[in-house]
């Protein structure tokens, strides 16, 4: 009993010392929300009105028929027409299309002769996953107008065809799979930078030291200190929830109860790794230099925005150490494929560990390092 | 000429003073060598748009010569680690449990409606999660079934034609390569990092510590504080950014098509936004922990999303397309990405730059202007 009321005082004396300056206080609200807004909208894959520009030396109406089929698809904006082969390079070069679209002046009269008519398309590859999304999209359109033309002419078409059915999210919206590891992404930045500077701060201004001679025991300060981070942690989540389901519109299938089993687990573990950056660390700058190494390897190798599966083998080896890695496959899980306990077992127990033996070791860190 | 002496004194104290402070306490060193040589080293090996070995299932109900030749398609695709179900049950348990990423349904009717009535189907499903990936992935099935109907119609002497082929060429990236892209990106978000954490704690630390007062009452400028804080670790980020340049070129194989002298020069114009920004958030916040919070925030997840590394900028609504034109990785990002890979496009380079040298001052005058000397 004694101990809840001695463990209790900390958290408050914790969470009082986060939220009672002002800049502090605004540093952990603004940011995250404006940030999901932003990020959620930005952080898409999808193409929307891509410029691209048209050379064609042809006067037939198939050649603009397909044309009309790029142009009047919700991908591409169609920029401008060009009618010198020398306007194609600069266009290109200076990024004001992204590709440019070449029919040459025998394209209609192969068509009708059943020749095969060639349609040659320049991208630029600068950004080489726009490029092959690009190439996707117009390759789906020459397919349509393929199929279309056959019918039209009494041609026969491919004798085998390809229907594909994308499960879990059949529109394939990559807002559905960004906004979902948003989640996961703010909740850890926040966590990981509130118990990262908890520790440091107190050894910077020599309150360390109090608080290990208080009747506090190790345990009881580990437990103190990690409240207020899982606190803020799972408020600012559940914000964050609220806003996925409502202002982004994103489905949500599966069980809630296995989503609140991850986000605890997952907020432990990045808690437990604050606390270990902040025991190690001698002065904040150290805690953030700390947080920041391990947040930003977290995040760019835990599948948020490529897939951990194309990552040579060792890679996918060190990511195993990223909390974030086995959240986003909860969350994702759990929104969109409809998952519940049991499918997700395998990502829990990492996270558990993770976070047991980063607290175990910052509560050994605690005793054993001292301020100098 | 007294007057400028005397500045030049106080300027070098100020350095020495500062670069003494880096040498005593290794983390600044740390933070511009070992930083950017762990991070690119993860990141130039780990993060990568290039599907390979996609777990597949092939569900083939009557196996005959047909269908096998076209399973042996998958098979020797590079793209494809395929795996042979019985039964379409079997692989949507599969697909479920995450085993495999896709599956190729060949139904029992198969080879009957493609040799009788010309009007087989193929049913693709693929896990539609992330939307990217799957994308990506049905085109390169798209890939793989259009090489084997051409084969399959030659095999056959059936007249099969394509009324319109598309033949695409992709510039600056022939072999679409994702890491050409990503690895002059990473430099970008990587060294925004950089320089903002260099700078971003090291007026705050001198007014937590109570050493900024002990500073005011020497006759040093406010002005040549901030200079004197910045040229060390200038030299120290430039020198961060040339070993990331040289991994890019000898590490990742990254062909450099532009000038060096160009991106040495942006570089450097970059470096001094990046450090310009940390000393602003410096001279802001007044305590570490703000300061520390205020560059996590405003530095590596806008650089990261923001900045057209990954994402592409034209493709995101109108206002968020405005918001990225305050994000610096963003025009570095088209710098680097323009030299590295498609040469000295002089447009490109000279407006992006133009818009850094823009910030730059906009940072260091509004840090120079928060600085002033007094006690509150």
């Amino acid at each position: 009993m004694e101990a809840l009321r001695r463990i209790v005082a900390l958290a408050a004396k914790e969470l009082l010392v986060i939220l009672k300056d002002k800049k502090s206080r605004f540093v952990l609200i603004a940011p995250p929300i404006v940030q999901l807004i932003v990020f959620g909208y930005a952080a898409t894959f999808d193409l929307n009105d891509i410029p691209f520009a048209v050379y064609n030396q042809d006067r037939g109406a198939a050649s603009r028929e397909l044309i009309a089929r790029v142009a009047g698809s919700p991908h591409f904006h169609r920029l401008a027409d060009l009618d010198h082969e020398q306007q194609i390079a600069p266009l290109l070069d200076n990024k004001e299309v992204l590709m440019v679209m070449r029919l040459g002046p025998r394209f209609s009269a192969d068509l009708q002769r059943k020749r095969n008519a060639q349609a040659q398309l320049l991208i630029d590859g600068r950004n080489s996953n726009t490029a092959l999304l690009a190439l996707g999209y117009l390759r789906t359109i020459v397919a349509d107008f393929n199929a279309d033309w056959a019918k039209q002419n009494g041609l026969p078409g491919p004798p085998a065809q390809l229907q594909v059915r994308p499960w879990f999210n059949a529109s394939l919206l990559s807002s559905w799979f960004v906004v979902p590891g948003i989640v996961g992404l703010l909740t850890l930045v926040i966590t990981t930078i509130v118990t990262a500077l908890s520790v440091a701060r107190e050894r910077e201004a020599g309150t360390f030291d109090q608080l290990l001679v208080t009747p506090l025991r190790p345990i009881e300060i580990l437990i103190g200190k990690s409240v207020p981070g899982i606190l803020i942690g799972l408020v600012e989540g559940s914000f964050i929830l609220l806003m996925t389901v409502y202002w982004f519109e994103v489905p949500l299938r599966g069980s809630i109860g296995a989503l609140y089993l991850g986000m605890s687990l997952f907020l432990l573990s990045a808690v437990g790794i604050g606390l270990m950056i902040s025991s190690l660390a001698v002065t904040q700058q150290q805690g953030i230099l700390g947080a920041f190494l391990f947040l930003v390897p977290s995040v760019l190798l835990s599948g948020f925005a490529t897939p951990i599966s194309n990552m040579p083998e060792v890679v996918q080896y060190i990511t195993l150490a990223s909390p974030l890695r086995y959240f986003l496959v909860i969350i994702r899980g759990v929104f969109l494929e409809g998952d519940s306990y049991a499918l997700l077992f395998d990502q829990y127990w990492p996270m558990a560990i993770i976070g047991a033996v980063n607290l175990t070791l910052a509560g050994w860190l605690f005793r054993h390092r001292m301020s100098y | 000429m007294k007057a400028s002496a005397g500045s030049r004194m106080r300027l070098c104290g100020m350095i020495r003073k500062e670069s003494l402070q880096i040498l005593r306490d290794p983390s600044s060193i740390a933070i511009a060598f070992v930083m950017p040589l762990v991070l690119l080293l993860l990141f130039g090996y780990g993060v990568s748009l290039d599907a390979k070995h996609i777990p597949l299932a092939i569900v083939v109900e009557q196996p005959d010569a047909t269908s096998t030749s076209l399973t042996g398609a998958f098979r020797r695709s590079d793209y494809f680690t395929p795996r042979n179900f019985d039964s379409i049950q079997a692989a949507q348990q599969a697909l479920d449990a995450h085993e495999v990423y896709g599956i190729v349904w060949l139904r029992s009717d198969f080879s009957r409606h493609l040799l009788a009535r010309g009007d087989a189907r193929i049913g693709v499903v693929l896990n539609g999660v992330d939307a990217n990936q799957a994308r990506i992935t049905a085109g390169y099935i798209q890939g793989v079934w259009q090489a084997w109907l051409l084969g399959y119609a030659q095999t056959q002497g059936v007249e099969f034609r394509v009324p319109v082929r598309l033949e695409p060429r992709i510039w600056f990236n022939a072999a679409v390569r994702s890491r050409d892209f990503l690895v002059p990106g990473l430099i970008a978000v990587i060294m925004t990092l950089i320089g903002a954490m260099l700078t971003s704690m090291v007026v705050a630390r001198e007014w937590e510590r109570g050493t900024m007062e002990a500073l005011m009452v020497t006759p040093i400028r406010i002005g040549e504080i901030l200079v004197g804080k910045l040229v060390p670790y200038f030299v120290l980020g430039m020198g961060g950014m040339l070993q990331s340049v040289g991994m890019a070129l000898w590490l990742f194989d990254v062909p450099l098509r532009g000038s060096f002298w160009a991106l040495s020069a942006a570089s450097a114009l970059f470096m001094m936004v990046a450090l310009g920004m940390g000393l602003l958030i410096s001279t802001v916040a007044r305590s570490q922990f703000v300061a520390g919070q205020i560059s996590i925030v405003v530095t590596f997840l806008p650089a990261f999303i923001l900045s057209g590394f990954i994402f592409q900028i034209g493709s995101m609504p109108e206002p968020i397309q405005l918001v990225t034109h305050l994000i610096p990785a963003r025009y570095f990002v088209a710098i680097s990405q323009t030299l590295f890979l498609a040469g000295n496009i002089w447009p490109i380079v000279l407006s992006n730059s133009a818009a850094l040298l823009v910030m730059m001052l906009i940072f260091l005058g509004l840090a120079r202007r928060n600085a002033r000397k007094r006690l509150d």
